[in-house]
């Protein structure tokens, strides 16, 4: 790894094309965006309905380019009321998708800690003696409380429980098969083309590379490709979205604080489970009051199960991984987990700033749509059904324009794009729900009851004003109750001279019990990437997880990027700076927002390679 | 005669190697579970034809490659949005249904079947390449068969190189055991190879490559004719590859190191 590693800005020869209409991510909102515009291409007769302008006689050139290997690699917890969804396939049962069934049950489940070693303010604690003490009266079986109704901001009714990946999977197939666009998975892209305050385009990444970034054998320059508009939908942690971002910063008051990880298993139950297709669980309270945890029940025996790990959650040892299989053996689940069998592993990065994360939604040249467009509505914890929204409100958009023949300008895109979200039901409940999250960061108590309020009054009472980020708390203030100072120099030095993570050790400490590995569901971290997710990297492509500064890294105590990690692709390196495997990163970008520098001491830029799996 | 070559690539494609595959019975025999969920990709076996013969056609102009793939449609569309970035070629699809076993002389005559409807497609300077072997499910013999098909008598299995000699005649090696090659020369065209690993890497996947193929690719795949499998097979038994995984992440060991152990761990298990 190197600290120099050169962009792709570095001056090179590079090949050129023009197309009309450029995109980077493909997954719901670039869905959404070109369903809708490819229908809208072709006359009834099959010929093109407008000529490009960069290849006079040829029909419109759209052309998207998607970072993974494949169309359908995508991760999500999906599920969803599906209204814009619905809306763009009028008549088609949404149900002939792979792993799709309507949701027909849905509960809101609040776990104890039936081990003892939850992180339990003293509330929690004195909550949760007290549900025991009236157990037959609340309901308690398996150390768990179904609470009778789940809020109606949290429900999906009429909604679909999907797998993302096999959603975008047929959707690309809808989409490519009118032939009026063109999908390209395994392209990276490594940044907008940015000239005269104007994005015109995308550079495609360098191939050829070594690790550290130097050209190698087979060096190819990643292409420039020009376009009249750039759709930019590369989510939350896309290196073209934050390009722009710290190009052209975003809106007064806006900013991108608050962040989660999201991490899932599909899992094949066992023939008895007990669970029934279109089944819903939330979950609250366990592993920890701040991780919040799903179960949706696939049809064929399958089930999502996945954690959020949200950046509120102030401990410097949060490690997904274990926390998820902690999670799945909580007796009210495990009674249904117990003999299933691992198909699919995965995690990603989510933007929970919702409303207040919103970037400029449109520019000269360009339009965001998306979950790196602030979408995900953070009250009803949906994003996929909003993503999708925002991507056909911009296609319409571009029919409009296009036949009126007005330029992608600022001013055109936000009487026409913006104005079609401001006026649609995405912005109206987005804000609703913008500061439905502000008493998370006092806590996860304040942060329930300001959901609660928001909630059930329509965004109309929140708990206090929007506060100030804080950061993860030490190790010493977080464990000084528990393990005394000493002990926990001599755990950090030991795990340092390992080159191994801090949040094993740690938890062992705390009394969390080993995990029961049966080498079917319950399986090691390293053997998740391969049997959860075939995780591979492509040679020839440089490093895309940068430590900027190390002095900066040598400093840093926690070192949240290794313990965050969810491939186990950073770890403690040599000198005290991290270490970067390329082969084992899921490309979720956790350093990114688990860095503790003030700056950003980690450069997360375009990769190729992740995850392989369709399932998730 | 010049050398330009026709040169036919029979690809298949399979579940992603590092997926789990698991045997089902269906009505109509023996399948994959949930075959058309996995992610897929073209046979690497296959792949490694595909990239010796652009190769081999970059260097006597006028030659074309055509590749003839039975799969599902909508799973062929989805590998070729890889594939067509890497290399130039005329894509036939045939569409069959999703299966995990398919009997090798089905596929021989459905492959052999459309080769032969290829229009231009000149016989006398056909090469007809194709994978030694399968990442998932070959037989082994589905080249052979699509070669005897279609009458070429000149057949080399596991080949590693392909040299066109200055009067016209092919080299080809062909991998023979402990780790040697069989050297053979046939005169020319036509002539089937069956590929082992070849000696080019995958090619690049490059932008413009990609948008050139996929004028042709996405019509060639909205009228792929639809072809049947399964004609009077009886299937007594199948079994997928095996993988038994034990995984542990170890970097800069020596490579005696890296066989002892491994050797130790097939030992064992």
């Amino acid at each position: 790894m190197s600290a120099s590693a050169p962009t792709s800005s570095t001056a090179v020869e590079r090949q050129q094309m023009s197309v009309d209409i450029a995109g980077v991510g493909f997954g719901p909102a670039m869905g959404g965006f070109l369903t809708t515009l490819s229908r809208k291409l072709l006359n009834d007769d099959g010929t093109p309905r407008f000529e490009s302008a960069v290849s006079p006689g040829l029909p419109l050139q759209v052309i998207c380019y998607e970072r993974a290997d494949g169309l359908g690699f995508g991760v999500s917890g999906a599920v969803t009321r599906a209204r814009g969804i619905r809306a763009s396939f009028p008549g088609i049962d949404l149900s002939q998708i792979p792993m799709a069934v309507p949701v027909s049950r849905e509960k809101l489940v609040y776990l104890l800690d039936p081990i003892g070693s939850s992180r339990r303010s003293l509330v929690f604690r004195a909550k949760d003696r007290l549900i025991r003490g009236f157990g037959s009266i609340v309901g308690l079986r398996d150390h768990a409380v179904e609470l009778p109704f789940t809020p109606k901001f949290m429900r999906k009714d009429d909604g679909m429980i999907f797998s993302l990946g096999q959603f975008n999977q047929w959707v690309s197939e809808q989409v490519t098969s009118s032939g009026a666009v063109q999908l390209w998975p395994g392209m990276p892209v490594s940044e907008p083309l940015i000239e005269h305050d104007a994005v015109c385009g995308l550079r495609l990444i360098d191939q050829g590379l070594s690790v550290d970034g130097a050209p190698a054998e087979g060096f190819m320059p990643g292409m420039d490709v020009r376009a009249s508009l750039t759709v930019v939908a590369d989510g939350p942690v896309g290196a073209v979205g934050r390009k722009i971002d710290s190009t052209f910063g975003l809106p007064e008051g806006h900013e991108h604080r608050e962040w989660a990880l999201g991490m899932k298993m599909v899992v094949e139950l066992r023939e008895d489970s007990g669970l029934e297709p279109g089944t819903v669980l939330h979950t609250i309270g366990f592993p920890e009051p701040e991780i919040f945890g799903f179960l949706y029940v696939h049809p064929e025996r399958l089930a999502s199960v996945g954690i959020f790990i949200p950046s509120w959650f102030q401990n410097p040892v949060r490690t997904a991984y274990r926390y998820l299989q902690h999670f799945m053996l909580h007796p009210y689940l495990w009674r249904h987990l117990r003999g299933g069998t691992l198909r699919s592993w995965g995690a990603k990065s989510l933007q929970e700033s919702g409303r207040y994360g919103e970037p400029f939604l449109a520019g000269d040249g360009y339009a965001r749509i998306g979950e790196g467009s602030g979408s995900t509505n953070i009250l009803a914890n949906s994003g996929v059904d909003e993503a999708w929204t925002t991507g056909v409100q911009l296609a319409e958009a571009v029919i409009e324009l296009l036949e009126t023949k007005r330029p992608f300008t600022r001013e055109n895109l936000e009487q026409t794009y913006v104005r079609r979200r401001r006026e649609s039901w995405v912005d109206k409940e987005s804000r609703a729900a913008a500061d439905a999250r502000n008493g998370f960061q006092h806590g996860v108590i304040a942060g329930l009851i300001g959901t609660a309020l928001a909630g059930f009054t329509g965004g109309a009472v929140a708990l206090g004003p929007r506060s100030k980020a804080t950061a993860a708390s030490s190790l010493k203030k977080s464990y000084s109750s528990r393990i005394a100072p000493a002990e926990l120099k001599r755990l950090q030095e030991e795990c340092a001279a390992q080159g191994i993570a801090l949040h094993d050790r740690i938890m062992d400490r705390c009394g969390w019990p080993q995990i029961p590995f049966d080498g079917k569901l319950l399986i090691s971290h390293q053997d998740v990437l391969l049997m959860g997710g075939s995780v591979q990297a492509p040679p020839g492509y440089a490093n895309h997880v940068i430590f900027v500064r190390p002095e900066l890294c040598r400093e840093c105590e926690s070192k949240l990027c290794v313990e965050m990690c969810s491939g186990q692709a950073i770890t403690r390196g040599d000198d005290g700076v991290p270490a970067f495997d390329r082969e084992k990163c899921v490309y979720c970008g956790a350093c990114l927002w688990n860095c503790n520098s003030r700056e950003g001491n980690v450069d997360f830029r375009a990769g190729a390679g992740g995850l392989h799996s369709t399932l998730n | 005669m010049s050398n330009v070559y026709h040169i036919v690539v029979c690809a298949g494609i399979v579940p992603d190697p590092l997926q789990t595959l698991e045997p089902i019975t269906t009505p109509t025999g023996p399948a994959l579970k949930n075959e058309m969920m996995l992610p897929a990709v073209l046979d690497p076996w296959s792949g490694h034809a595909l990239y010796e013969a652009t190769n081999l056609a970059a260097h006597f102009p006028g030659s074309k490659v055509w590749l003839v793939s039975a799969a599902p449609k909508a799973k062929l569309q989805q590998v070729m949005m890889n594939v067509a970035q890497k290399a130039s070629f005329e894509l036939i699809p045939i569409d069959v249904p999703a299966n995990g076993f398919a009997d090798a002389h089905s596929v021989a005559k459905i492959l052999g079947e459309a080769i032969q409807t290829i229009a231009g497609l000149d016989r006398s300077r056909l090469l007809l390449f194709g994978g030694w072997e399968s990442a998932s499910r070959g037989a082994g013999v589905t080249m052979q068969l699509v070669g005897e098909r279609l009458g070429i008598r000149d057949q080399f299995q596991g080949v590693d190189q392909l040299t066109v000699q200055n009067d016209g005649s092919l080299e080809i090696l062909e991998r023979i055991e402990g780790g040697r090659h069989l050297v053979s020369t046939c005169q020319g065209p036509p002539a089937l190879l069956g590929w082992a690993t070849g000696n080019l890497p995958e090619p690049k996947n490059n932008p413009q490559v990609g948008m050139a193929n996929m004028r042709a690719i996405m019509p060639a795949l909205q009228k792929a004719k639809p072809a049947s499998l399964f004609q009077n097979v009886r299937y007594v038994s199948v079994t997928p590859p095996k993988q038994q995984r034990q995984t542990r992440v170890v970097k800069d060991r020596s490579v005696d190191e890296i066989a002892a152990e491994l050797a130790e761990w097939i030992v064992q298990s």
